[in-house]
């Protein structure tokens, strides 16, 4: 693991740091063969892509024919969607449990990840080696007892009900991501807060985290991304579409009757709650990579 | 919170005091999320344990008797158990090993410097900000008869497949559901090896280079053993991830066709059989072969996560 850890890079700041110009100068220099799967990798991404928002646009004949391209398209499918109550709920349920989730993680993830990134402290690699496991642990183990436990005290099927599981995987991804955020912060600006007189505490709240902010944005996004995609948990834990969010709204969306094909209706649900996902990959692409990185190979 | 965690201030100029401090300071700022921690993982997982040893009336709530290790031995003795141990581990045996290949033949292309390789990067991140759920739909899509991209390539083609409801057979559903992840979950793994990959030095290659070491023979005896912590890490938190899975078959199949996994099987008794005893103690037996599996790849995988973590100090 030391060849791993022992310099400190993200596939993002290597290649901007080390770009080495003779390295460049050989581009496009790929063999006929690598094109190829440079191509195929690229379909394999992109083709299922395209036939969602193809399933989207279509209906009646030219959906259960599956045309390649749509001899009609249509935005009825989505009209449906917006029109649904129920989908409209779900996006609002998703967003508070998300939002909430997500600041509540990182407030408290912040404080511990400090800790471990810097100060002096027994038992470190147990604790940090506690928390990493926690989120391997599979969902069902908490979800099963959560919904006997809700249930006896009326936390069955409300949003406080599924943000307080959801810590459960949201807060040891946020403190080890942080954690090694915050080990990149050069130390030299804390020992210089010290000379100065401050204790540990100022320094972390007067030089740290300001530095830490791209950290902190970074890390808010994927807890952000895996608290919207979580299932198992929201689907075990509510039933009415009042608290339902919408990975589990989508799962159990039927179309406008049952004779109804909806997977025309399922497809553009599927693309509306995408479309915001993709603009945070394009625009935050950078920051996805480094703090998937981070939190996986730092451990 | 954040005012009661000042530490009183010791002379600076004391190591042993301010050392003293730190690690109270450090307590204090670990102590709230440890405790959150052990309220919402800890403790559901060990009332989880106390209602896996006990029978659940169906008809009267509330009513309950203590029946010991009963429910374990009734999972561990049925089939419906034992096919979806089975199924669950297919399922990760197949994707992981896919994920890996693929993921690291996409890192080595990732660290080629071309025209485009931003595209790329981009391209292939995407799938990964995709929700689970949404893959599922997605390749529902796919491979749904008549309508599918899939169906309908392989019909005209005349090859078979065509004409199959993949989803409702055993095989075929299986191998949707394994696609579906790989689709989802490659990035993750590419990315993991990526950053392994850009840690080998130039010097190495170029030492490579000059004793005439063909390429093949380069990946083979130097980049592949210099990545195997990166590939086994990818492979720890795939694995871990695989056999959880829920959502991939629960959207695709609703566990029809033997692909109930262990966590769905666990789910079905809970929710819609509505028993309590029999479903915990299904949780529980998920979790410990998680557990013991993750336990194996730690002692026998190499590239650790322990080390990881000591590392950190």
């Amino acid at each position: 693991m030391s060849t791993l850890t022992a310099e400190r890079t993200t596939p993002e700041l290597a290649t901007a740091r080390r770009a080495p110009k003779r390295r460049l100068r050989g581009e496009s220099k790929l063999h006929p063969l690598v094109w190829v799967f440079v191509v195929a990798v690229m379909a394999f991404s992109l083709i299922p892509f395209y036939w969602l928002v193809n399933t989207s646009l279509k209906k009646g004949a030219s959906l259960s024919k599956g045309e390649l391209f749509p001899s009609q398209p249509t935005l009825e499918n989505y009209l449906v969607v917006f029109q649904n109550p129920e989908f409209l709920l779900a996006l609002r349920n998703s967003v508070i449990i998300a939002v909430v989730t997500t600041t509540v993680a990182l407030v408290f993830a912040s404080f511990a990840a400090y800790a471990l990134a810097r100060l002096k402290m027994r038992r470190k690699a147990m604790i940090l080696t506690l928390i990493l496991s926690v989120t391997t642990f599979p969902a069902i183990a908490i979800a099963a007892p959560m919904f006997s436990i809700w249930r006896e005290i009326g936390l069955y099927d409300t949003l406080l009900g599924l943000i307080i599981p959801k810590l459960t995987f949201a807060l040891p991804l946020a403190i080890y991501t942080l954690t090694s955020f915050f080990k990149e912060i050069p130390r030299e600006l804390e020992e210089s807060a010290y000379m100065d007189g401050a204790t540990p505490f100022v320094a972390f709240r007067k030089v740290i985290l300001p530095l830490a902010v791209p950290g902190l944005a970074t890390t808010a996004i994927l807890v952000f991304i895996s608290v919207w995609n979580e299932f198992l948990l929201a689907v075990t834990l509510t039933t009415s579409p009042e608290s339902r969010p919408v990975p589990v709204a989508i799962a159990f969306f039927s179309g406008t009757s049952e004779f109804d094909q909806p997977l025309g209706t399922i497809s553009a649900a599927s693309v509306i709650i995408t479309i915001p996902l993709v603009i945070l990959v394009l625009l935050c692409q950078k920051r996805i990579v480094s703090g998937m990185t981070a939190g996986a190979v730092k451990g | 919170m954040a005012t009661k965690t000042i530490p009183p201030s010791r002379g600076p100029a004391k190591t042993s005091g301010r050392d003293r401090a730190e690690r109270k300071l450090a307590f204090r700022m670990t102590a709230p999320s440890l405790v959150i921690m052990a309220l919402v993982a800890a403790v559901p997982i060990g009332y989880a344990i106390w209602l896996s040893l006990n029978q659940y009336s169906v008809r009267t709530a509330g009513l309950s008797r203590f029946v010991g290790l009963d429910n374990y031995i009734a999972a561990l003795t049925s089939s419906e158990w034992w096919a979806a141990f089975g199924q669950t581990f297919l399922f990760a045996g197949l994707s992981v090993s896919l994920e890996l290949i693929l993921g690291t033949a996409m890192a080595l292309l990732l660290n080629l410097a071309f025209k485009g390789r931003a595209v790329l990067r981009t391209v292939v991140l995407l799938p990964y900000a995709i929700i689970t759920v949404v893959s599922a739909i997605t390749w529902q899509t796919m491979f749904q008869p008549n309508m599918g991209l899939v169906t309908n390539v392989l019909s005209t083609l005349g090859l078979p497949g065509g004409d199959v409801v993949w989803l409702g057979e055993h095989g075929y559903a299986m191998a949707v559901i394994v696609m579906a992840d790989v689709w989802k979950t490659t990035p993750f793994a590419a990315l993991i090896i990526l950053a392994g990959l850009q840690v080998i030095s130039a010097e190495t290659y170029e030492a490579a280079e000059l004793d005439g070491a063909s390429k093949w023979q380069t990946f083979v005896n130097i980049t592949l053993p210099l990545l195997r912590p990166a590939i086994v890490l990818a492979a720890i938190f795939r694995t871990m991830d695989a056999l959880r899975v829920f959502d991939l078959p629960f959207v695709l199949t609703r566990g029809a066709n033997g692909t109930e996994s262990m966590s769905m099987l666990a789910y079905g008794q809970l929710r819609e059989n509505r028993l309590v005893g029999e479903g915990s103690a299904l949780s529980i037996l998920t979790f410990l072969t998680v557990m013991v599996v993750s336990v194996i790849y730690i002692r026998f995988g190499g590239g650790n996560i322990r080390d990881v973590a000591k590392e950190e100090q």
